[in-house]
């Protein structure tokens, strides 16, 4: 869980520094994302991605329902808003609106770029695919690019509550924390969060308003 | 200062056995004094039950002084109730106001089954224990003292642990119903100290594969137990046990 959890936090920050480069040009970001989907390193990267991803949400839900059997009768008051944050207790509902973002991403963006049809522009003398104008399309189209605007919004927004709660847990699961070192791990966690959060929202916003 | 009395409704888990299901009573009490104990005011309620003829309620105590673990309760969503690093029995009836309703649960854990009404079975402890909480010394003549050199800050976060009275709080509160503050404390006490290096490797294994054996569910780091426990031990003792953990896989 944690190490997995660990390998998703550092490829998020790779992939919003390739993003924002849609708020440089055109050109800049289809430049980021043709080295994205050409570097070497990147493509050995992409199965262990999935891989993660996948090793993440299924140890996730084991986890989870064992922790759902270890209960089998409720209580009828519990008051936990003192003792421990909302978004550490609700980690599975925070990472299901992820996956449902991951599954509308992975259709609209990595299948279509792989496998469907894109068009392409000339940039310094190199072919490559107009991931700009399909990534702009998607935020702008009409009334679906208000909706998938706001399901690309609030499933960031959820994201970053779980990694509000993720990092500082991952460390302490691995056994890296004490006293001192929860304070430090949770404020770097919480600007890790807000980082991915805001900096993922601002580029359909950017789209939507300018 | 001059005693207060408070009139109040207590809504307690009845349960014959824990084989049979239980539901809630609501009882209602008058004239409570403010400066009784919480347990005082359950001691009241069963004479009033016990003077009505019927069953008086079940539930656990021994020390009445915060120092043996046994008193539990739920109460009104808390563990202990509505005040930190206190057990049951050290919580006074001055937290509560006129005219309010008190609802007592036992602690609900699927490891911790329901005996009698709020007395819940904590065996599973003494399991996890007997699993690995324990150091292998020779028997013989009383060791000097200062025979064994101990820095100063490791015997005080050891002597943090070991106040751990075992009441299961921790466990109650846990949102997955996880024992690892408890078996934290346990393994923390030991693995600080030279004494406890013997089985080191050994222990966090143990224990932890007990736990998990014994049906507790996993820790999630919400934090919880940390603000629920009467002794207020530390996460950083999960940490040490997970570190514990690892480390003693990695050796096989
Ligand atoms: C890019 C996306 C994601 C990142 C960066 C991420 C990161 C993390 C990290 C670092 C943890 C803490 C692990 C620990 O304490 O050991 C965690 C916990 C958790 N994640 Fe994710 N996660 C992501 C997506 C998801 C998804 C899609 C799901 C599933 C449905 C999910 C479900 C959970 C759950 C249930 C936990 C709590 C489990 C526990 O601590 O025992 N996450 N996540
Ligand atoms: S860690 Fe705290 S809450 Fe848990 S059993 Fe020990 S004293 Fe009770
Ligand atoms: S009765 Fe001993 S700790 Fe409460």
């Amino acid at each position: 869980m944690s190490v997995s959890g660990l390998f998703l936090i550092v490829f998020l920050a790779v992939h919003l520094v390739a993003n924002i480069f849609l708020l440089v040009s055109p050109d800049a970001f289809n430049i980021s994302a043709h080295f994205m989907g050409t570097n070497p390193i990147i493509q050995i990267m992409q199965p262990l991605l999935g891989a993660g991803f996948l090793l993440h949400i299924i140890y996730s839900f084991i986890i989870q329902l064992q922790n759902w059997k270890s209960r089998p009768v409720k209580y009828n008051k519990v008051d936990q808003k003192e003792s421990s944050t909302w978004a550490s207790r609700n980690m599975i509902w925070l990472g299901l609106v992820v996956f449902g973002f991951l599954t509308i991403h992975v259709i609209n963006f990595f299948w279509v770029v792989k496998f469907g049809h894109m068009e392409h522009v000339i940039i310094d003398g190199v072919k490559m695919e107009d991931s700009y104008t399909l990534v702009v399309s998607l935020f702008t189209d009409g009334v679906l690019g208000y909706v998938y605007s706001s399901i690309y919004i609030i499933s960031f927004i959820a994201l970053g509550l779980h990694l509000h709660h993720a990092l500082w847990s991952a460390f302490q699961t691995i056994g890296f924390s004490n006293d001192a070192w929860r304070k430090r791990l949770t404020v770097v966690g919480d600007i890790y969060a807000i980082v991915i959060a805001a900096g993922f929202t601002i580029i359909p916003l950017y789209f939507l308003l300018f | 200062m001059a005693s207060k009395t408070i009139n109040i409704k207590v809504k307690v888990w009845r349960q014959k056995d824990s084989n049979t299901k239980g539901n809630f009573e609501t009882y209602e009490l008058s004239d409570i004094s403010t400066d009784s104990s919480f347990l005082e005011m359950m001691d009241v309620m069963n004479e009033n039950l016990v003077e009505e003829g019927k069953d008086p309620v079940a539930f656990d105590h021994d020390c009445r002084e915060g120092i043996c673990g046994m008193c539990s309760l739920f109460i009104n969503g808390h563990a202990h109730g509505p005040d930190t690093l206190i057990t049951t029995c050290q919580l006074h009836m001055r937290k509560f106001t006129d005219g309010q309703t008190i609802t007592i649960e036992p602690w609900r854990v699927g490891s911790f089954p329901v005996i009698k009404d709020l007395m819940v079975d904590r065996t599973a402890y003494e399991q996890i224990m007997q699993s690995g909480g324990f150091v292998s010394i020779n028997t013989g003549g009383v060791p000097d003292a200062n025979a064994i050199p101990i820095p100063k800050e490791d015997s005080d976060e050891a002597m943090d642990a070991a106040s751990c009275i075992g009441c299961g709080a921790c466990v109650a509160t846990c949102k997955n119903s996880s024992a690892m503050l408890f078996v934290a404390a346990k393994v923390s006490q030991l693995a600080l100290l030279p004494q406890g290096k013997i089985e080191g490797a050994k222990r966090a294994k143990n224990m932890i594969a007990k736990m998990d054996e014994l049906g507790f569910g996993n820790c999630s780091n919400t934090g919880a137990c940390e603000m629920e426990c009467p002794k207020g031990i530390s996460l950083a003792h999960i940490a040490r046990l997970n570190r514990e953990f690892l480390v003693a896989n990695v050796k096989g």
